[in-house]
């Protein structure tokens, strides 16, 4: 696929509206020699994890479990406990960082950085827009399961450097658990890369545009292409310890796992890290199996609704909104299953997902190669 | 992409700081676990330094294999290592002349052989599009034969790992009895 056959339609924007313009621009903005352009796109990620995860992550969790529980929820402050987040916002802006006296000082305040640091890095890579990328990388694909690594050793070293059996034991078994999904996922979300033929992020997306409209996703395009689906998807629940396989934090059995020792700030800064890579998940999932910042919607006869729900600005929307969605899966999920053992953690990964990974693998490479 | 000279250098020699003064910090540093976490930094410089070289299928690979998976293991095994903490560490400085002499041999004659033996090679071709699919084509057409022997290597040694990690059952039930 070209270029030039993305859709043009859209809101008039000064930077255009071609591909990766509005980034392209903001790379070229260097007043006074300074790279300002970069420093700025770079945040515009760092301000939207902030933003959606104290709205949707924070209110909007408590209140969809609270009515998944037939419970109100928070309803004190503000109409509807609107204003709850913020409250909490101040709580913990003035609570007292508290650094125990045994813990190992360095790698206890590194921690929660390295964590962040390691779910935010992959957002460089995510199309947001048919004009907005971060780095728009041959490898992204590959980049994106890749940096979770680091994340990795993030939690080791809050979990090591806690000095706490507690946050020992949760930081290992989330280690082991993100290392050992990473199999499936990336095996899954390698389908998904086989039928596109390329790593590149944007022109995955690009390839599953089409007046069809969701008919175009990678998920309808090929019989097999819901099995890597579901195999993503569930792996993807895994690698950011989300329900049911939470077992790192385990409430009744750890406290809280790796973060057990953390107040105030740098509390608040794991919980980001945990609601980027969950919107970060959410997104590749979207953007592999579900066409990215494309509209689902057809073209029905001369009525070009396709057509008029595409562009670089409805591009933000649609993907938001897949992502949203997933995200609305996984808090679903929360509520609905019991935590797994961890012995049925490895046997689900190990003699179930990577078997039917491998399968799908093999599907699919038939799929591509013999159906046109 | 459009990115100033000066904006490119300073990113460059940031990289090769944090590269070389986490590589340090692992050698001298008196605390295993510290000397660990440092590799992460040096691992992600060398990563960065790759990509500066236009290689970002080997950045990526750097850090999937060497942060993602040498360097976990090197931490649990640290980790689970009992009175890591209390464990001495020698990182003084013995045998000064010796040392010294070698030191001053192994560089001399490396730099001996960068500046007698050959110029920087170049390539008639330059790189156009992605490195990846060249990397797929050749692994799949000119190398498949090394490709598949280390594909079967790493088998062995997987299915070796998973031999000496299995719950010995038999050894198990006669020191239960």
């Amino acid at each position: 696929m070209i270029l030039t056959s993305l859709p043009h339609i859209s809101m008039p924007l000064l930077m255009g509206n071609s591909l990766n313009a509005w980034s392209e621009a903001l790379v070229g903005f260097n007043p006074m020699g300074l790279p300002l352009g970069l420093v700025i796109l770079a945040a515009i990620p760092l301000v939207f994890i902030a933003l959606y995860s104290l709205t949707y992550g924070v209110y909007g969790e408590r209140k969809i479990s609270a009515f998944m529980q037939d419970r109100l929820g928070p309803m004190e402050v503000g109409t509807w406990g609107i204003l709850q987040t913020i409250a909490d916002i101040l709580k913990l802006l003035q609570k007292e960082d508290i650094v125990p006296t045994s813990a190992d000082k360095f790698l206890f305040v590194i921690g929660p950085g390295v964590l962040f640091v390691g779910s935010f890095l992959a957002y460089a890579v995510l199309p947001f827009s048919s004009s907005f990328i971060g780095a728009s990388l041959n490898v992204g694909l590959f980049f994106a399961i890749g940096i979770v690594a680091i994340e990795v050793v993030g939690i080791l070293a809050a979990g090591w450097g806690s000095n706490n059996k507690w946050s020992l034991y949760g930081a290992v078994r989330s280690v082991a658990q993100i290392v050992s999904y990473e199999i499936p996922a990336a095996i899954a979300l390698l389908c998904g890369a086989m039928m596109a033929g390329t790593l590149d992020m944007q022109k995955i997306t690009m390839l599953q545009s089409g007046s069809y409209g969701f008919a175009h996703f990678y998920l309808f395009q090929s019989p097999i292409a819901w099995l890597p689906f579901l195999i993503y998807f569930i792996a993807s629940l895994a690698e950011v310890n989300r329900a049911p396989f939470d077992i790192p934090e385990a409430e009744s059995e750890l406290v809280a796992g790796y973060f057990t020792e953390y107040t105030g700030m740098k509390f608040a800064v794991i919980f980001l890290a945990e609601y980027g890579s969950m919107f970060m998940v959410s997104a590749i999932i979207s953007i592999v199996f579900l066409g990215g910042w494309n509209s689902p919607l057809p073209d029905i006869g001369s009525f070009a609704l396709n057509a008029w729900t595409n562009g670089p600005v409805w591009g933000v929307f649609w993907i938001i909104m897949k992502g949203f969605f997933f995200i609305f899966v996984q808090m679903w999920l929360r509520w609905t299953l019991p935590r797994l053992r961890v012995d049925q953690l490895m046997y689900l990964c190990w003699k179930v997902l990577t078997p039917f990974a491998f399968i799908s693998f093999v599907l699919t490479a038939i799929w591509v190669i013999y159906v046109p | 992409m459009i990115m100033n000279d000066l904006t490119y250098t300073i990113i460059f020699y940031l990289f090769a700081a944090i590269t070389v003064f986490s590589a340090a910090f692992v050698v001298f540093s008196r605390n295993v676990i510290y000397s660990a976490f440092s590799l992460l930094f040096t691992f992600f410089g060398v990563a960065a330094l790759y990509v500066f070289l236009s290689a970002d299928f080997i950045a990526v690979t750097q850090v999937v294999v060497y942060v993602g998976g040498i360097l976990v293991l090197l931490l649990f095994g640290v980790m689970f290592t009992k009175g890591i903490m209390n464990t001495e560490l020698k990182s003084d400085v013995l045998h000064i002349v010796p040392g010294t002499l070698i030191l001053a041999g192994i560089i001399g004659a490396l730099l001996y052989t960068f500046y007698t033996t050959h110029t920087w090679m170049q390539t008639e071709k330059q790189l156009h599009g992605s490195i990846v699919e060249r990397i797929g084509y050749e692994t799949m057409s000119h190398y498949v034969l090394p490709f598949e022997m280390v594909s079967i290597l790493l088998l062995a040694a997987l299915i070796g790992a998973a031999f000496l990690a299995r719950f010995d059952r038999l050894d198990h039930d006669n020191n239960k009895s």
